[in-house]
């Protein structure tokens, strides 16, 4: 019922200006996305599917691709939580210095990520200011690239879930409170569940961005292959070995897997917003 | 609209982008030389040496213009179209790589120069922390349990192929060429190293920054030059028993030469190389020379060392096909 | 809708007024609560932000400022910050504009693959920056797509400054675009419909009435668009060709001076750069204190 009347409502107001934003935009992401990343498929497709399959399923490749996911899902996981709860406390509370911390959320967006690496190295190595008082061993191991790639992520949950929790209405809470809900039950049924797209989309891009990072991790893994050795290092191996066959394969990989995730996520926000709006619609 | 304007800032962008560069090529005579991680002091001084040689010669102001990394990321640079006039790698294998898939130079190149167109040499030691507190000696002691080894890794670093080849010539030495007992030892080594950075600077760096590793396996030079930069109380030199010829050689890219206008020039540059002001420079920072007057001149510095050389393993590209390509037996080191 | 809605506000700023002193659990955390989530942030913002920065400027003024100084106004230092700015300038502008048209569409049109489209924009995210200066390599390389005519007419891509920006440019696509396009979806387009039923025009419409409602959201996204220009590293190290002096930005400076032992230099290069993330944010929030002053 709510989306016939909404497409009834919405096509004589159509609004103008679709043929120039929809022209410009194709056009930009070809020249400057689909393009480039074609050449990615066209350079692998010289390959032959043996020789393909080979690269790809090599033992090697196939324990960084597993290092990668899963230091990137943690360092992700790490920060819903910890980015949820640093969005909740900038919003809803009040004590002394919050605006500096506020604005330092954004260092790490900031910061050349070749800088981060050297700085956090040298914090968590063995003889660092935070290293030397663990007993094991940080940087130079995945504990050290899940560090690094924490401190990338950051802000993407931070500054998603702010905006969510800034707009909302407190008169929702109130209501809930008033008809006899406890603080607990409050946040669980009101509030989280108008915060879970954006802390989807937070973990969505932290996430991504763990996948791909380069310039930090080689400062902090140790680069081992079978053990700290990630994925976009390995690309970055055999680009140095005149192997762009090998390199490209590796990269078509990687493409791929980035975007069966984003559109997932991407389809699954969709869904998500569509029962969100339903619901309040009515 | 909006499509002319995008076409328009590209095609501002490429404009500028080549008007710059012709503009300065006018303006004085300039020279690239693509180069390997270690060799940035070395070739700040000659780079100085030889301008003001040339303003002498000649009378014409030169720039030379450096760009220093891995020596393979360097190699695929050239290939990829940097513009370079000369380069200086690690090994002969990068430079017969840009041979081979560009034909950027003839294919004869280690010829055109004296001594294999490498005109100093180096050799792998190794750096240990001051006292040498685990009593490293020779190769035999890095393979005992508890000794944590940095070297680079030989995939992407020039010199950790030199570190990986002197370490085989001792294992296949002592043990009489017996791939299999060889191969162990290998295997022993490279479990013992704890991190395996993409080049030799980076290495030098976790040795002596970090603080990580009891060992660190490098170009003599490069163990000279961290001794002097960081401190000569923190480490010391050790010399093992049997170590391996580094020939790092150097090459005019002809092609990009000829179509820049630069050839003589770059020829000249490398020729002051074989000078004795040359080698001069060169033994001062730590490369061994070739001229032996200058040797003799700072023998204290250079120990001499059985040395065996890259012809032992068959030239490079027999090496690297054995060793270091993918399915070869580095990465049998780690399966 | 505006109308509608702005009598509302001080409605709901005064509600909690009256009803705190009486229920002030039903819409606050006991206190305890509320202490243990504040330490929490600061312990963790202090353990993985302020630290690693305080360690910049530590070790970028261990030798004192003559050093400092020297290190960040010497001549390679300085193309490289000539660089990077000039970077900035042609590839902000572009990826605004980008940002801006793309969540136009996005926000007030229907159309078939939507959701691909959207998945391409963020792509660039997630794509490594290694691929990212793959990519530009296979094209313009010496031996890619373009490479043969490029080199007989001699114009210079890569391991040159129109090569730097297109992989900058690449890397930076959604950073715009994605600040806007779920901000202008949660505003809905009531206000445009109105104005272009009243007879407005498309730039008119969007001039006065959707760049108002966006402006700080557009301004987000621009500042974090040009901090990542700024910091670009691993896209732009593989088709820089480090040529000193030449091709070399700030971070891939930092990179050579951390190689070259000059470990003060390197971190006051970094130090550099931490100053202008610190004046963008705070230039940032200058400007939301005083929308918000503005606004009230």
């Amino acid at each position: 019922m709510t989306i016939l009347f909404s497409k009834k409502r919405r096509r004589p107001f159509r609004l103008p200006g679709f043929s120039l934003t929809l022209g410009f935009t194709i056009f930009y992401v070809s020249l400057l996305i689909l393009l480039p990343l074609s050449m990615v498929i066209f350079h692998t497709l010289s390959l032959n599917w043996q020789n393909f399959l080979a690269i790809i399923t090599d033992s090697r490749a196939i324990s960084a691709y597993k290092l990668t996911l899963s230091t990137s899902f943690i360092a992700a996981l790490l920060n819903v939580i910890f980015g949820t709860i640093i969005a909740w406390v900038l919003v809803r509370y009040q004590f002394f210095g919050k605006k500096f911390l506020d604005g330092i959320v954004d260092l790490p967006f900031a910061l050349p990520t070749a800088v981060a690496g050297i700085a956090l190295t040298s914090l968590y190595a063995n003889n660092g200011w935070i290293g030397q008082f663990f007993s094991f061993k940080i940087a130079f191991t995945p504990i050290g690239i899940i560090i690094a790639l924490t401190f990338i992520g950051l802000p993407f949950v931070v500054r998603t879930v702010q905006p969510v929790l800034d707009s909302f209405r407190t008169e929702e809470e109130e209501a809930s409170a008033s008809l006899g809900a406890n603080r607990l039950q409050t946040f669980s049924k009101i509030i989280f569940p108008a915060m879970v797209p954006a802390i989807l989309t937070g973990f969505t891009l932290a996430f991504a961005r763990a996948l791909g990072e380069y310039g930090s991790i080689v400062f902090i893994a140790g680069n081992l292959p079978f053990k700290t050795e990630i994925t976009p290092l390995l690309i970055m191996t055999k680009l140095e070995q005149y192997d762009y066959a090998g390199a490209t394969a590796i990269a078509f990989v990687m493409l791929l897997a980035s975007f069966i995730f984003l559109f997932t996520m991407n389809g699954l926000q969709w869904l998500i917003q569509r029962k969100y709006s339903l619901n309040r619609s009515r | 609209m909006t499509k002319k304007m995008i076409f328009f800032v590209l095609f501002c962008l490429v404009i500028s982008g080549c008007s710059s560069s012709n503009a300065s090529e006018k303006e004085s005579l300039t020279l690239l030389n693509v180069s390997y991680d270690p060799t940035r002091e070395l070739y700040h001084d000659i780079n100085e040496a030889f301008a003001k040689q040339w303003q002498q010669d000649t009378g014409q102001t030169i720039t030379i213009q450096q760009s220093h990394g891995g020596s393979g990321k360097q190699g695929r640079a050239v290939i990829d179209g940097i513009r370079a006039d000369v380069v200086t790698l690690a090994l002969a294998y990068d430079i017969d790589e840009i041979a081979k898939n560009r034909s950027l130079l003839p294919t004869n190149w280690q010829q055109l120069l004296p001594n294999g167109s490498a005109p100093y040499t180096s050799t792998i030691v190794f750096l240990v922390r001051k006292g040498n507190p685990k009593n490293i000696r020779d190769w035999d002691d890095l393979v005992k349990d508890h000794v944590s080894v940095i070297t680079p890794n030989p995939k992407t670093s020039g010199g950790a192929r030199w570190n990986y080849l002197a370490a085989w010539a001792y294992a296949a030495t002592v043990n009489r060429h017996n791939d299999a007992q060889t191969i162990a030892f290998m295997k022993k080594l490279y479990g013992n190293v704890e991190v395996l950075d993409s080049g030799a600077r980076g290495s030098t760096t976790t040795f002596v920054e970090r603080g990580i590793g009891d060992v660190l396996i490098a170009w003599e030079n490069e163990a000279y030059l961290s001794l002097n930069e960081v401190g000569k109380d923190d480490f010391e030199i050790i010399t093992p028993s049997l170590s391996i010829l580094a020939e790092p050689p150097v090459a005019v890219i002809k092609k990009n030469t000829q179509r820049r206008g630069t050839n003589e020039v770059a020829n000249a540059y490398l020729s002051f190389l074989y000078t004795e002001k040359g080698q001069e420079i060169a033994a001062k920072n730590y490369y061994r020379p070739r001229n032996k007057k200058i040797l003799r001149h700072y023998n204290t510095q250079f120990p001499s060392v059985k040395l065996a050389t890259i012809n032992d393993f068959g030239g490079w590209q027999h090496a690297q096909k054995i060793h270091f390509t993918d399915g070869g037996l580095f990465d049998a080191m780690y399966q | 809708m505006s109308a509608t809605l702005l009598p509302e506000a001080p409605k709901q700023q005064k509600i909690p007024k009256v009803h705190n002193p009486k229920t002030p659990t039903t819409t606050k955390e006991p206190l305890i609560v509320q202490w243990t989530l504040i330490g929490i942030s600061v312990a963790f913002l202090s353990l993985f932000l302020l630290l690693p920065l305080a360690m910049i400027f530590i070790s970028a003024l261990q030798k004192g400022v003559v050093v400092y100084v020297e290190a960040i106004t010497n001549s390679e230092a300085l193309s490289a910050i000539k660089l990077t700015l000039l970077v900035v300038l042609i590839v902000v502008p572009l990826n605004t504009l980008f940002g801006i048209l793309s969540a136009l569409l996005i926000s007030h049109h229907h159309f078939k693959g939507k959701s691909l489209l959207l998945t391409l924009i963020d792509l660039p995210f997630a794509v490594s920056p290694v691929i990212a200066g793959l990519i530009f390599v296979l094209i313009f390389g010496a031996q890619g797509l373009f490479g043969e005519w490029l080199l007989n007419h001699d114009i210079y891509v890569i391991f040159a400054l129109p090569g730097i920006v297109l992989a900058t440019l690449f890397v930076t696509v959604p950073f715009v675009a994605r600040e806007l396009i779920p901000l202008m979806q949660s505003q809905g387009q009531a206000e445009e419909e109105a104005s272009h039923s009243l007879g407005a025009s498309a730039l008119k419409t969007f001039i006065y009435i959707t760049l108002p409602k966006i402006k700080w959201g557009l301004l987000y996204g621009i500042i974090l668009c040009n901090a990542r220009v700024i910091g670009e590293f691993g896209a732009v190290s593989v088709v820089s060709g480090h040529i000193r002096g030449l091709t070399n930005t700030m971070p891939l400076h930092i990179e050579v001076l951390y190689n070259e032992y000059q470990f003060t230099a390197a971190f006051a290069v970094a130090s550099l750069m931490s100053i202008l993330a610190l004046l963008t944010i705070l230039i940032k929030n200058v400007i939301e204190w005083r929308s918000k002053e503005v606004s009230s």
